[in-house]
């Protein structure tokens, strides 16, 4: 093994950030640097209040050209926080950045242990580690690769929609991906939009039209992504991209197929009206749809079923011939430097809470069923009926269903109390109903909202505080519906009778959030929603480089937020596409090739085939650019000749030895 | 949580002292999710015992079984693995690698008189704050019930050898 470079007798500096009273208040500051600096090696020993400010950043590089220091160790906060603001500071003083190491006191150590005394002795140990290991760092350099100017966008709903148009008009080329036959999301099955109720499909739509006929965008819908391979700058996507039975490029959407259909009447509950509604076998989602092309249903169309249709919509569409029966599922692989995920969410299933009667009540509806019969585009033209036909003259609406709640979901979704005010407003003005909202509290924190919401009282609303108990049918038999709830306002338990109840469901993960996120390399926060790098600084980032997220499949939020974070997203992806590369960590792996017994252990042990045996040599090499840096196979290899950068096994043995070495 | 340390205006008794013993832990996460866990347990400000020392590696399938017989032969009451759970390592499956390895070595360590709970591989995603706070109080009462590690004189040049090898 070659020599660690000789620090000579000294020359480490070491830091022990305050962090105010952050690491301060639970660690002697004092103390550890006192005890840093009689460490072997240790020329220079302080504390700071903000090591990461910009004159505790000034004093380290200070101190390297006055001191002559060759190796700076920081105590502050998680590596994962400041690891590289630090090492551009000590390359910034001249040292190459990875003589550097640093030590977690704050996350490690001050924030999750109150005893003074043993978080002090913790952080001395972890110091003295540190600086043990640091003296054996080598000098690294970080590799660029290129970055792919095309990006893919998973997820055609608002947010997707939003990042498309933003990289695609600052002239980048994106990949939409969609798995619905069109674009849209849950927006555009709304009617109006809260707080401002602005008819969702005047501000949507043109949005999906420019989508379509945007020169750098090309929308892939019916689509999934299946396969994720190579890295930032370099993926490798694979799409499948299931039939539609109808030719995109043929079909003008003229829809005289659907009026040809052998079905006389629609008669296949409709999907995109949460079932409230019929379709055809052959249709096309909502008028507006994009693309505007009809699509097959192969479970409930003839031809498919039996062979034997006499296929009119072949007749009607004649010369244009954009009905293909033996249309087959395409895989298409695609290079992309960058990706933004725009999955979004899934409502809660609210029969999972069965004393609010959904499913068992035909009038118990979820919020966006509501969403659908509001709207004038939607299964009764926007009148709202019931399913006995009646119209409601009492409505009663439940916030909160599957949130904020031990047995469902913990979480507040965010949207549910100001789409229930909405639905309110929207009931009220079309039925002229009594309209009773059930609000455990009512949450509001938007701009507009509060407004909103009185605006909403004012019309007329009641306004409940206190979770519904129990919904069941009035035993006085006139078809009403019961709704307890204790009132905790007032103090008592009240029964409203109600025609129509109105579940305002939360905001879920979609079920295959867990497939997908391991597609991408992601993780999860504890609801299943797809984790960001940093809850403040990094929002829209992932811990995968270059692979950022918008929408709902971060977590709940309404339109304003969510298109504020799709225009973010897009624009950490602009910000890669336009330098042009990316610096990536050095944290490879080679072998050293005295040592090497030319075993072959770690060639099959290399889940990125980086390593190949050169016969002539006898000899595993890896290849650097494949290498990703797990370094697996440098802890398999029998000989010890793999060494991987920065976690050689000298550095991690003194690493271990110098946490035990307590006096 | 079971107050860890003495009280900070007792005088400091010595180390090892039976009754008041302090394991020593040291403990191999991985960058992407056991580490991250970690970090989640400090902004979530969750009190844990002191007693666990972290080495970041960027896999767990880079723990070398070398790195825990080197912590053992070096003082260390326990060893903590922690890694991502099965088909979420960040590089594929440097976590079944760890797992293979972890099974041989609890074997080697029960030859040398090491007792099964003081070496341990956990998977801990990066957002199991709750489970990350749980296991490290856990193992750190297992290893306190044990008690200090006290390896042979011939098992340490065992451990130092292994090492060396
Ligand atoms: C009943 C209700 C009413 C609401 N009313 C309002 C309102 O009035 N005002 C407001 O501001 N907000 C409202 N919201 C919130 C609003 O719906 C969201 O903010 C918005 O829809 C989020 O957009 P999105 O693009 O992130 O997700 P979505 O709209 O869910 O879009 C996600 C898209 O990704 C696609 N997709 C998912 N997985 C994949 C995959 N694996 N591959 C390919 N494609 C995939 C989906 O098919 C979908 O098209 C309401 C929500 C509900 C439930
Ligand atoms: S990265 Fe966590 S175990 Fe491999």
């Amino acid at each position: 093994m070659p020599e660690p470079k000789d620090t000579g007798s000294g020359g480490i500096g070491v830091y022990v950030c305050h962090c105010g009273t952050n690491i301060a208040g639970t660690v002697d500051v004092n103390a550890l640097t006192e005890y840093a600096a009689t460490l072997p090696g240790v020329t220079v020993a302080r504390n700071y209040k903000y090591a990461c400010s910009t004159p505790g950043q000034e004093l380290i590089k200070r101190d390297i050209h006055e001191l002559n220091l060759t190796r700076v160790v920081v105590a502050a906060c998680s590596p994962c926080l400041h690891e590289k603001t630090f090492r551009n500071v000590t390359s910034e003083g001249g040292l190459n950045p990875y003589y550097f190491h640093m030590v977690n006191l704050r996350e490690h150590d001050s924030w999750v242990h109150t005893d003074k005394k043993a978080a002090t002795e913790k952080g001395k140990d972890l110091i003295r580690a540190a600086v043990r290991r640091v003296r054996l760092h080598r000098p690294l350099e970080r590799k660029r690769v290129s970055i792919d100017p095309n990006v893919l966008i998973v997820g055609g709903g608002i947010a997707g929609i939003h990042a498309a148009l933003t990289l695609a008009n600052a002239g980048k080329h994106v990949y939409l991906v969609e798995r619905d036959a069109t674009i849209g999301g849950h927006m555009a099955m709304f009617d109006k939009t809260f707080p401002t109720l602005d008819c969702a499909a005047c501000i949507l739509t043109p949005k999906m039209t420019a989508v379509k006929s945007h020169p750098n965008i090309t929308l892939w819908t019916l689509s999934e992504v299946t396969q994720v391979d190579g890295y930032v700058g370099n993926y490798k996507i694979t799409v499948k991209r299931k039939p539609r039975y109808v030719l995109e490029d043929a079909c003008v959407g003229c829809m005289e197929c659907i009026d040809a259909c052998v079905y006389k009447q629609a008669k296949v509950p409709d999907e995109f009206n949460m079932y409230l509604g019929k379709r055809k076998p052959i249709y096309i989602p909502f008028p507006q749809a994009v693309p505007q092309v009809v699509v097959i249903d192969r479970e409930s169309c003839i031809e498919f079923k039996s062979g034997k249709c006499k296929k009119t919509c072949v007749e009607v569409c004649a010369d244009r011939k954009a009905i293909d029966f033996q249309q087959q599922e395409k895989t298409e692989t695609i290079d992309v430097g960058t990706i933004i995920l725009a999955t979004g969410f899934f409502t809660f299933n609210a029969t999972r809470i069965p004393y609010y009667g959904y499913g068992t009540y035909p009038n118990v509806y979820t919020g966006l069923e509501v969403e659908r019969l509001v709207n004038a585009a939607g299964p009764t033209s926007g009148e709202i009926i019931l399913r006995d036909n009646r119209k409601p003259k009492a409505v009663g609406i439940v916030h909160c269903v599957g949130s904020r709640d031990e047995n469902t979901n913990r979480y507040c979704s965010r949207v549910c109390c100001m789409y229930s005010l909405k639905l309110a407003h929207l009931i009220k003005e079309k039925t002229d109903a009594e309209v009773f909202n059930f609000y455990i509290d009512m949450r509001t924190p938007g701009k507009g909202f509060e407004e909103f919401y009185n605006r909403v009282a004012e019309e007329g609303t009641h306004f409940i505080r206190g979770r519904v108990a129990d919904i069941y049918p009035d035993p006085a038999g006139d078809g009403h519906l019961l709704m307890c709830a204790e009132d905790t306002l007032m103090g008592t338990v009240r029964k409203i009778p109600v025609d129509m109840v109105v579940l305002s469901t939360g905001l879920e993960p979609q079920p295959d959030a867990q497939e997908v996120r391991r597609r991408f390399h992601l993780s999860c926060s504890g609801e299943g929603f797809f984790l960001e790098r940093h809850p403040k600084l990094a929002p829209v980032s992932t811990f995968t480089d270059g692979i950022f997220l918008a929408g709902c499949c971060q977590g709940p939020k309404d339109i304003p937020d969510t298109v504020a974070q799709a225009g973010a997203a897009a624009a950490e992806a602009l910000a890669l596409i336009d330098i042009g590369y990316i610096e990536q960590e050095p944290y490879t792996a080679q072998v050293l090739e005295e040592v090497c017994s030319g075993c072959k252990t770690c060639i099959p042990l290399c889940p990125y085939q980086a390593i190949s045996f050169v016969e002539e040599k006898k000899k595993a090499e890896i290849n650097e650019v494949l290498c990703k840096g797990c370094g697996t196979c440098v802890a398999s290899c029998p000989s010890g000749s793999i060494q991987q950068n920065l976690f050689e096994d000298e550095e991690i043995f003194e690493e271990v030895e110098g946490l035990l070495a307590y006096a | 949580m079971p107050d860890a340390m003495p009280n900070s205006s007792h005088a400091v008794p010595p180390r090892v002292e039976p009754q008041t013993f302090e394991p020593r832990i040291v403990a191999f996460f991985c960058n992407w999710c056991t580490y991250l866990a970690a970090d989640l347990a400090g902004t979530s400000r969750m009190k844990y015992s002191p007693n666990v020392r972290v080495v970041r590696v960027m896999c767990s399938g880079r723990v070398d079984p070398q790195f825990v017989l080197d912590a053992f032969a070096h003082g260390a009451d326990g060893v903590l693995i922690g890694g991502c759970h099965p088909g979420d390592c960040h590089y594929q499956e440097g976590n079944y690698k760890a797992l293979r390895r972890y099974r041989l070595l609890k074997r080697m360590l029960r030859q040398m008189g090491i007792e099964e709970d003081r070496i341990r591989l956990e998977w801990i995603s990066a957002s199991e704050a709750e489970r990350f706070r749980w296991v490290m109080n856990d193992m750190v009462e297992h290893v306190r019930v044990l008690g200090p590690l006290r390896l042979q004189p011939d098992e340490e040049v065992f451990a130092e050898e292994e090492v060396a090898v």
